[in-house]
């Protein structure tokens, strides 16, 4: 048990860094509900009905262009997810179960990935991509994030899949199913908390990215959201009231899919498997 | 019929054997017990059996059907495991059902097998419940459950029991007796508790070191255990054995220069060193029988209806006695243990019985 003073120190340090942390959100979210005077005049003053306005929504959502960035954002995002966390789950399982000649090698290539940055290749990238003909796709997005995102998660799946009881695995053989249904059936939901981990720190970095998408899809209407708000950032004139609409609209499909995630993060469930 | 025959099986990680030469028959309907100390290989048989384990050479059938190069799913077996191994995101129902499915069993016949099994089991109540929400005993039902409702050939149960409370132990395995009964199904059944093997089974495989040191009724293994190793690993306490050198009238030396009457076997030679070997059980207190030893009293184990007396002789080794009731000795002091000649057991020099 806790003495009740420091409890109170923990929390006091706590809170503080949650205001710390929410205040530029806070302040974002704000201020796009304010007029153009208003943000530059009262920068930290609640919208008041003299100031409330909505121009900077009007012009993010009566501009098509943008709404379909957002349907790019959540379609890479999304993607990403989905093929880092299937193959990374089946590379997991293929290097835990299996003893194979170059296992041991194939691990520490993975786990190289982990400590080398991928942008340190950008420039190998562009000419990849380039050749392949994938340029101003979504699909070089989403290679790309993938392959970024595989050696992390089959590492930290690899962890999961090998705490689940050997026992288990071989009661399924006897029960008749292939290697790939004991990964479907048996080791998938198993691995759920690790999955929807891996998803979660998968998904915002992409999500926030700049650099691939300016580098592999500048232009030809597949720009993600982050880069389409660059459009109303100019040299000489920036539009505040839609950067930061759109800036807020931006936290909503992000916020959702953590929402949906962190509710699988349930500790415990492999518990009265075996004793 | 479904008889597992096993022949000349062999099986070694690189240069160490695990499994050397093994030769056994379940027959169909028996009850199989492998015993053995822990690293014996009994476990790697088992697993072998089902297929868990792949072989370096020899051949296996079940129900006539070389199984050697099937995968488990097609020897038609199920294997208990120690563990239980039950999934844990399934409710009890589908995790005896979830094999039959993949089996692609008809729903109204998995539903009546799995029905079947739960009233047998009495886990009717328990059908919707999952794994975690059960004790201990219940899982190990659920896991039983899970191998009746594939109807195979031979059930494998690799230490069932071992990780059940003393009181739970005792039941399930009155459960597993009658099950074996009522099922009349061919077991295979894996323990270190010689009290399990000595009440479920119909047949006993004493293993040490990866091979077979002597199969048989329970019985016979009790009272002609064919070497030193399995006379010491059947019975509680285990037995005694004393060195002795045979002499030319037929007399035994023992290490202490004790003489004792026997007749020895023909086969032993004069001066041959062999080993006498007597249960606990078989010795009664204060020598008016064939054979005598003198000792002093160690230590007495008091378990209420007898008791254990260890003994030392004067050469050092100790003797363990069984007394019924209160014995009224008292530690140290002089004692005499008689037993009855029938009940020596003589190997020879190499450990094996005359």
């Amino acid at each position: 048990m806790r003495k009740p003073a420091s409890t109170f120190v923990v929390h006091v340090i706590l809170i503080l860094y949650t205001i710390l942390a929410l205040f530029p959100i806070i302040l974002v979210i704000m201020n796009s509900f304010k007029a153009r005077k208003a943000i530059f005049g009262s920068p930290l003053a609640l919208p008041t009905p003299s100031t409330f306005s909505l121009i900077g929504y009007d012009k993010v959502f009566g501009d098509n262009s943008i709404v379909s960035y957002y349907i790019n954002s959540i379609t890479v995002t999304g993607s990403t997810i989905f093929f880092t966390l299937l193959l990374g789950a089946m590379a997991a399982w293929a290097l835990t179960e299996y003893k194979f000649r170059w296992n041991a090698l194939l691990t520490l290539f993975l786990a190289i990935g982990i400590m080398v940055p991928i942008r340190l290749g950008s420039v190998a990238i562009i000419q990849l991509i380039v050749q392949m003909n994938l340029i101003n796709t979504l699909t070089a997005l989403i290679l790309v994030y993938t392959a970024q995102n595989l050696p992390l998660s089959i590492f930290i799946l690899s962890e999961f899949i090998a705490q689940i009881p050997k026992d288990l695995r071989e009661a399924a053989r006897c029960d008749g199913l292939s290697e790939y249904n004991i990964f479907f059936f048996i080791v998938l939901p198993l691995i759920r908390p690790a999955m929807a981990t891996v998803a979660v720190f998968t998904m915002i970095p992409v999500w926030n990215d700049l650099w691939f998408p300016l580098l592999l899809a500048p232009t030809g209407g597949k720009q993600t959201i982050t880069l389409g708000i660059q459009q109303f950032l100019g040299q000489y004139i920036t539009d505040w009231n839609a950067v930061l609409a759109a800036l807020s609209t931006a936290i909503i499909p992000v916020l959702i899919l953590y929402i949906i995630f962190s509710r699988q993060l349930i500790r415990g469930l492999t518990s009265g498997a075996v004793k | 019929m479904s008889e597992v025959k096993i022949d000349k099986l062999c099986k070694s990680y690189g240069p160490v054997e695990v499994l050397r030469d093994i030769d056994l028959t379940v027959e169909d309907g028996s009850f199989v017990v492998l015993v053995g100390p822990s690293g014996c290989g009994k476990s790697t048989l088992l697993r072998s059996i089902a297929g868990l384990e792949p072989v370096s050479s020899g051949s296996m059938t079940i129900g006539g059907k070389t199984v050697n190069d099937l995968p488990p799913a097609q020897r038609e077996i199920a294997m208990v495991f120690q563990s239980y191994a039950l999934y844990p995101h399934m409710d009890v129902y589908s995790n005896m059902a979830f094999g039959l499915k993949f089996a692609r069993t008809p729903k109204a016949e998995i539903d009546a097998r799995v029905n079947e099994a739960a009233r047998i089991l009495q886990l009717e109540p328990l059908l919707k419940r999952r794994p975690r929400e059960l004790s201990g005993g219940q899982r190990q039902r659920v896991a039983i459950g899970r191998a009746i409702v594939r109807k195979p050939q031979v059930f494998l149960f690799d230490e069932p029991l071992s990780n059940l409370d003393a009181a739970l132990r005792i039941n399930t395995r009155v459960e597993i007796a009658k099950l074996h009964k009522m099922l009349k199904a061919t077991i295979v059944y894996v323990t270190h508790d010689q009290v399990e093997a000595m009440t479920l089974a119909d047949k006993i495989v004493v293993m040490n070191k990866g091979r077979i040191e002597q199969s048989g009724e329970p019985l016979d293994l009790y009272y002609k255990p064919a070497n030193i190793f399995v006379a010491g690993f059947i019975g509680s306490p285990a037995m005694n054995f004393l060195g002795a050198t045979v002499k030319k009238n037929g007399a035994v030396t023992l290490v202490d220069g004790q003489e004792l009457k026997l007749k020895t076997p023909t086969a032993a030679k004069a001066g041959q060193n062999i080993t006498i070997g007597f249960r606990p059980e078989h010795t009664t207190l204060h020598g008016n029988k064939d054979l005598k030893f003198k000792g002093t009293v160690d230590i007495i184990e008091r378990l209420g209806e007898m008791g254990f007396a260890h003994l030392r002789l004067s050469s050092g080794q100790t003797i363990i006695a069984e007394v019924r009731g209160d014995p009224g000795m008292d530690i140290g002091a002089a004692t005499n243990i008689g037993l009855a000649e029938e009940h020596l057991h003589l190997f020879d020099g190499n450990g094996n019985r005359f």
